[in-house]
């Protein structure tokens, strides 16, 4: 089994297209939708949280790179600049899926991108805009 | 007993012994009072935080013709200063923001860019751009100056911070059904989190709680640089509850501070953006605690777990100036990043860092023990619990 956290481009003719369906139905992959925006005639983007049978996980995104979709793994999209942080940890809280921790004792701020769901919640609350997210 | 000139021959000759605020604690756990207080000279304290009553004033040197910023405006990089001074005088606050940005017009403003990160570029010895327009006099005939200015062409750049240093300060919560943007951070609905801002146990004014070594004159580690203490600062308030150990259990003194921008570091001074509320300057201050005897290394000493503060209804009871508190923690509880308000456990976060309270601490702690830094004696004594000195609410009289 394989689960990742991938984001998807598609470009504006895909637009109307049940592609997201078909991962399910023809490579038995469960997907659960951490963030979509689309906008009529422009690009789309999905971050999904993709899980299933190596070979299959494989085989659908075979499929999506075949209809044109870009794909990027999440782990890139939320990064902190290390020369910003000043591990105050007023971040710690306001993150729901516990990708930004304290240190017990160097009360140092540990940011766990592979938890990072991409929510954003931390980019505008970080005092010194630490954290910066790109898609 | 030990005089801080004796202290400072110590320095001098090299084998003053220096700790940490968090390094006291342990020591005096194992030692006792007695024999610390034997061994100890300094106890360095640090404390990195938001502080909004920041600013610096500057000296640009004179044009040709001669131009009369004074009463005119003048702005750096779009951020207002204050003019109200002679013709080339200029006070820029921390949180002044430029005139086109939309502060809260578009709700939780984002507040970007405000004096203090002008005041962080003109440290980190970035050019900076001043525009000032004045009306004209026969001495100081120009009416607009555009030029680029940088911090090693002023002839003063001093950091003067009215109100630095909060001895203890509020756990913020929100005890309403929307989120709330404060200057102790976002805060979520019904108590969704709690937020505190302090040092604790490494906090300088929790560390000389009657500030008995710390006054005016007194010596210290700012921005990465030395300043001194020029006064008690805005809205001292010594006259709080305290707890048998002398430790204020609410926000307590307050110190102004001032010292030389130009050997101070970016790292130390930082603009900060608090989401809904405004800009703030991020200011590391260190002050050293010279051990004149066992009272003082007693202070010292004290814990997380005996430094108490109250929780505070940042929806209503702040805003409204609503007297209550919600409960007493202390930073070790909050520490733990998990406090309880009225039966829900509610995750903490800290607003003020730890980890570089540490390190001016640790800072200090080196340039001392390399003979670089003495100790100071007070010129002057900062109003006690004892003063009477007290920070008073607005009585409004309409006209």
């Amino acid at each position: 089994m394989v689960s990742r956290r991938i984001v998807l481009h598609f470009p504006t003719r895909l637009g109307d297209q049940p592609i997201v369906y078909k991962l399910a139905k023809d490579f038995n992959l469960q997907f659960n939708i951490l963030k979509a925006f689309i906008t009529p005639q422009e690009e789309g983007l999905m971050i999904l949280e993709l899980k299933g049978k190596s070979d299959d996980y494989n085989k659908g995104i075979e499929y999506l790179q075949g209809c044109g979709v870009q794909i990027q793994s999440l782990s890139q999209d939320v990064i902190r600049d290390e020369s910003k942080c000043t591990h105050c940890g007023i971040c710690v809280p306001i993150c729901p899926t516990g990708a930004l921790t304290v240190d017990a004792h160097t009360r140092k701020v540990s940011f766990h991108s592979n938890k990072c769901i991409a929510c954003e919640a931390c980019i505008k609350i970080c005092p010194t805009r630490a954290m910066e997210v790109h898609f | 007993m030990k005089t801080i000139k004796e202290i400072n021959e110590k320095i001098k000759n090299g084998q003053v012994v220096a700790v940490t605020a968090d390094e006291v604690i342990d020591l005096v756990a194992k030692k006792g009072v007695k024999k610390a207080a034997q061994e100890v000279d300094v106890v360095t304290t640090g404390t990195f935080g938001p502080m909004c009553s920041s600013g610096a004033y500057f000296n640009i040197g004179h044009s040709k013709p001669r131009i009369k910023i004074g009463a005119g405006t003048c702005k750096f990089n779009d951020v207002p200063a204050y003019t109200g001074f002679a013709a080339a005088d200029i006070y820029l606050g921390a949180t002044a923001l430029p005139d086109d940005d939309p502060r809260n017009k578009v709700y939780p403003g984002e507040f970007k860019y405000g004096g203090a990160h002008v005041i962080q570029e003109l440290v980190a010895g970035k050019d900076v751009r001043l525009e000032a327009q004045a009306y004209g006099t026969d001495c100081y005939p120009r009416k607009k100056l555009e030029t680029l200015i940088n911090i090693k062409d002023l002839n003063e750049a001093v950091l003067f911070n009215i109100r630095n240093c909060y001895q203890n300060y509020n756990v913020a919560v929100n005890l309403s059904d929307r989120p709330i943007y404060t200057y102790m951070g976002m805060l979520k609905a019904n108590l969704g989190n709690a937020s505190y801002c302090s040092a604790g146990q490494l906090s300088p004014l929790l560390k000389d709680p009657d500030y008995r070594t710390i006054g005016i004159g007194t010596k210290i580690f700012l921005g990465g640089g030395i300043g001194y203490v020029a006064w008690q600062g805005t809205q001292h308030n010594p006259g709080v509850a305290r707890k048998e150990n002398g430790v204020p259990q609410a926000p307590a003194g307050t110190l102004a501070v001032i010292g030389d921008l130009k050997q101070m570091k970016p790292e130390w001074l930082v603009g900060v953006s608090m989401l809904g509320y405004g800009v703030s300057l991020g200011v590391g201050i260190g002050v050293p605690i010279p051990v004149l005897d066992e009272e003082v290394v007693k202070a010292a000493a004290v814990r997380d777990e005996e430094i108490y503060t109250q929780i505070t209804d940042y929806s209503e009871s702040y805003p409204q100036m609503i007297p209550g508190s919600l409960g007493e923690v202390n930073y070790a509880q909050l520490k733990t990043g998990k406090i309880v308000v009225r039966d829900k456990q509610v995750p903490v976060g800290s607003l003020s860092s730890y980890s570089r309270a540490r390190e001016i601490a640790e800072e200090l702690k080196s340039w001392i023990k390399k003979g670089d830094f003495l100790l100071t004696d007070p010129v002057a004594q900062i109003p006690n619990r004892e003063s009477g000195y007290v920070f008073k609410a607005l009585k409004e009289r309409p006209f």
